[in-house]
C-alpha cells in the first residue's frame, strides 16, 4: 500500500467509525420497547416526512445501484439510462398505491406484504409463496451490497491474500450485524442521514470536477462511440433497443416497491400523507442517480479502462471498477477516501434494512405461521433479531465462498421473481376478484416463465427476445413473466369463481384501505 | 361551483400522474442527439428534465387532493 492509500483509508475508517457509533446510539432514539417486532422491525411506524425521505433514499438507492448503473452505462451505453425513467415513474405509482397498503397494514398490524396477502385472501399458502419470493429476491441483493464494499476496499489497496483478504469485509459486517441486532430499523434510519449527505457531496463534486478535467460536457459526449450515445432505432422486424429500454424501466419501477426492504421503509412511516409527500420529494434521489449514470459516460470519455494503473482493478471487478477508477483518477487521495466511504456506508443502510425485512418475513410468515403460532411479542422480536444475523452471515458466506458473478446473476433473477408478487400484493389492494388459487398458479407460472427465459439467456441478462410472427420483440423478462402470470390468474379466476370454489375469508374491509393520518 | 362529493374530481387530478409514464416510456420522443443543451445530447437532458416535471406534477396532485380521505 502506498501513501495515497493510507490517506484514503484514514478518511474512510474515520467515517466508518462515525456511523458505527450512530448505529449503536440509535437504540435510544425515540425510545420504545425494542422487544416488540413493530418497534424493532418498523421503528413503531412513527417516521415523519423528513426521516422517511432519508430512510427510503438510503434504502432504495443502494451502493450496488451506484456502482452497477454507471458500470452498465460504461459497458453498454445509453441502454443503462433506463434507470432514469425507472425511478421517475416509480413515484407516481407509489403515490397512488402505497397509501392503501399503509392504511390496511396500520389497521390490521401487518408488517410484511405477505402479512397483507394472508389477511386479504385467507390463504397461508399464497402468503408463503409471497414471503419466499421476497426472501429469495432479498438475499442476493444483500450479498451485492457486500460486493460494493469489496470493490471500494480493493480500490484503496486493501487486498490481502487467502482468508485475510476477506477480513475487512467480515469486520465491517460484524459491526453492522451488531448494531442492527441492538437497534433494529432505527440504526439504518439514523445512518441514512450521514449516508445521503456524503453521497450528495461526492456526486456533486464528481459532476463538477470531472468535466473540468475532461474539457467540458460537449467533449465528454463527443468521446462516446455513436452506437453507445443513443439507443439503436427499430429495424424492419424489431423495435431495436426501444422495447428493451421501456420495458426495463416499467418492469423495474413496478417491482421496486414489492421488494421487502422497500415495503419496510414505506410501512415505517407515520401515515399516508408522509408517503404521498415523499413521492414528490424522492425524485431528488432520481436526479442524483441520473448524475451517477452520467459518471459511466464520463468514465468512457476518460478511458479509465485503458489506464495500466487500473488494469488490475478491471480484471478483478469488471466494469464495476469504472466509477472507483474515475474517482481515483480525479480526486485527491483523501477525497477519494471520502467518496469510497460514501459507497461503503451506502451499502450498510440497505443491507441493514434488507436483513430486517427478511427477518420480519421469516418471523411473521414462516415462524409464527407454521412453527409457533402462539408465540408472544417478545419471542417474535427475539426470533427476528436472530434471523437478521443469520441472513447476514448467509450473505457474507455467499460473497466470500461463491464467485461474484453468482450473486449478480441471482440478483437479476430476484428482480424477475419479485415482480411475480404484483398480482397478489398490488392488484389485491384494489380487488378480490382474482381467486387465491388462481393467484398461486399465476405466480408459479410467472416464476417458471421468468426463470426459463433467464436460463435461455445464460443468466447474463434479462432482456428476452420474443418471436411473434415476423417480429422480434426484446423486452424485460420480468414483464413477459408478469403477462403470463396475470393471464393465467385472470382466466383461472373466472373459472374458479364461476365454479364456486371457496375464495377464502377476507380479514379486511373497505374502510381499512382509506383510513389513518 | 360547489361540489358535495370531492372524490370524482380527485380522480381527475390523478390522471395527471400518467404524464410521466407517457413522457418517459415512449422512446421515439427523445432518442436523438440534437438539440444539445450545454453540450449535453437531447436524449440525456430530456430525461433529466422529466425528473423535475414528474416531481412538480406529483406535488400538484398532492396539494390538489389534500383533503382528508
Amino acid at each position: 500500500m502506498s501513501h495515497e492509500h493510507y490517506a484514503a483509508l484514514t478518511v474512510f475508517v474515520g467515517l466508518f467509525g462515525l456511523v458505527t457509533a450512530l448505529g449503536f446510539v440509535a437504540a435510544r432514539w425515540r425510545r420504545a420497547d425494542l422487544d416488540q417486532l413493530h418497534e424493532w422491525g418498523l421503528a413503531g411506524r412513527r417516521f415523519g416526512t423528513v426521516v422517511t425521505w432519508f430512510l427510503l433514499g438510503g434504502d432504495l438507492y443502494t451502493a450496488y445501484t451506484f456502482m452497477a448503473v454507471p458500470a452498465l452505462v460504461f459497458g453498454a451505453g445509453a441502454i443503462g439510462f433506463f434507470a432514469v425513467p425507472y425511478t421517475i415513474i416509480a413515484y407516481p405509482f407509489v403515490f397512488v398505491v402505497m397509501p392503501r397498503l399503509w392504511s390496511v397494514s396500520h389497521r390490521r398490524g401487518y408488517i410484511t406484504g405477505a402479512d397483507f396477502v394472508r389477511g386479504r385472501f385467507g390463504s397461508g399458502t399464497l402468503a408463503l409463496a409471497v414471503a419466499i419470493t421476497g426472501l429469495l429476491a432479498t438475499m442476493p441483493y444483500i450479498a451485492l451490497q457486500l460486493v460494493g464494499i469489496q470493490v471500494v476496499l480493493g480500490a484503496m489497496g486493501v487486498e490481502g491474500s487467502g482468508w485475510m483478504s476477506d477480513l475487512p469485509l467480515v469486520i465491517a459486517f460484524a459491526i453492522l450485524a451488531a448494531y442492527t441486532y441492538q437497534s433494529g430499523l432505527r440504526a439504518p434510519a439514523l445512518i441514512a442521514i450521514v449516508k445521503d449527505a456524503v453521497i450528495y457531496v461526492t456526486v456533486i463534486a464528481a459532476v463538477l470536477v470531472v468535466p473540468i478535467r475532461l474539457g467540458g460536457y460537449a467533449k465528454i459526449f463527443d468521446a462516446v462511440p455513436p452506437q453507445k450515445l443513443i439507443l439503436t432505432p427499430p429495424g424492419p422486424h424489431d423495435f431495436g433497443q426501444y422495447s428493451a429500454f421501456s420495458s426495463l424501466a416499467l418492469g423495474s419501477a413496478l417491482a421496486l416497491f414489492l421488494y421487502p426492504h422497500s415495503l419496510t421503509g414505506v410501512l415505517s412511516s407515520s401515515g399516508r400523507a408522509v408517503i404521498r409527500r415523499n413521492s414528490a420529494l424522492l425524485p431528488a434521489y432520481s436526479f442524483l442517480l441520473a448524475l451517477i449514470a452520467l459518471l459511466g459516460t464520463m468514465a468512457i470519455a476518460a478511458g479509465v479502462d485503458k489506464d495500466p494503473a487500473f488494469s488490475h482493478g478491471f480484471a478483478r471487478y469488471g466494469t464495476n471498477f469504472a466509477v472507483p477508477a474515475l474517482f481515483l483518477r480525479t480526486f485527491s487521495p483523501s477525497f477519494a477516501g471520502f467518496a469510497f466511504a460514501s459507497i461503503a456506508i451506502g451499502a450498510l443502510v440497505p443491507a441493514a434494512i434488507m436483513s430486517i425485512a427478511a427477518a420480519n418475513l421469516f418471523t411473521r410468515n414462516i415462524y409464527r405461521e407454521y412453527l409457533r403460532p402462539d408465540c408472544d411479542g417478545k419471542e417474535e422480536a427475539t426470533v427476528a433479531k436472530i434471523a437478521s444475523l443469520v441472513v447476514k452471515v448467509g450473505a457474507l458466506a455467499f460473497v466470500v465462498l461463491a464467485p461474484q458473478k453468482y450473486a449478480i446473476q441471482l440478483q437479476l433473477l430476484g428482480g424477475v421473481w419479485i415482480l411475480q408478487t404484483f398480482p397478489a400484493v398490488v392488484v389485491g389492494l384494489y380487488t378480490r376478484r382474482l381467486h387465491r388459487w388462481a393467484l398461486l398458479v399465476g405466480w408459479a407460472t410467472g416464476m417458471t416463465v421468468g426463470t426459463t427465459m433467464a436460463y435461455q439467456l445464460h443468466f447474463k441478462g434479462t432482456v428476452y427476445p420474443l418471436h411473434v410472427g415476423p417480429w422480434t420483440i426484446s423486452a424485460y423478462a420480468a414483464l413477459w413473466a408478469l403477462l403470463a402470470n396475470l393471464g393465467v390468474a385472470v382466466v383461472l379466476s373466472a373459472i374458479l369463481n364461476r365454479a364456486g370454489v371457496d375464495p377464502g375469508i377476507d380479514a379486511t374491509d373497505a374502510p381499512d384501505y382509506a383510513g389513518g393520518p | 361551483m360547489t361540489s358535495s362529493n370531492p372524490r370524482p374530481r380527485a380522480w381527475l387530478w390523478h390522471l395527471l400522474l400518467l404524464a410521466p409514464f407517457v413522457g418517459t416510456l415512449w422512446v421515439p420522443f427523445y432518442n436523438a442527439i440534437d438539440p444539445r443543451l450545454a453540450g449535453i445530447p437531447y436524449f440525456y437532458w430530456y430525461q433529466l428534465t422529466w425528473i423535475g416535471i414528474s416531481a412538480v406534477v406529483t406535488a400538484v396532485v398532492y396539494f390538489a387532493t389534500r383533503w382528508p380521505d
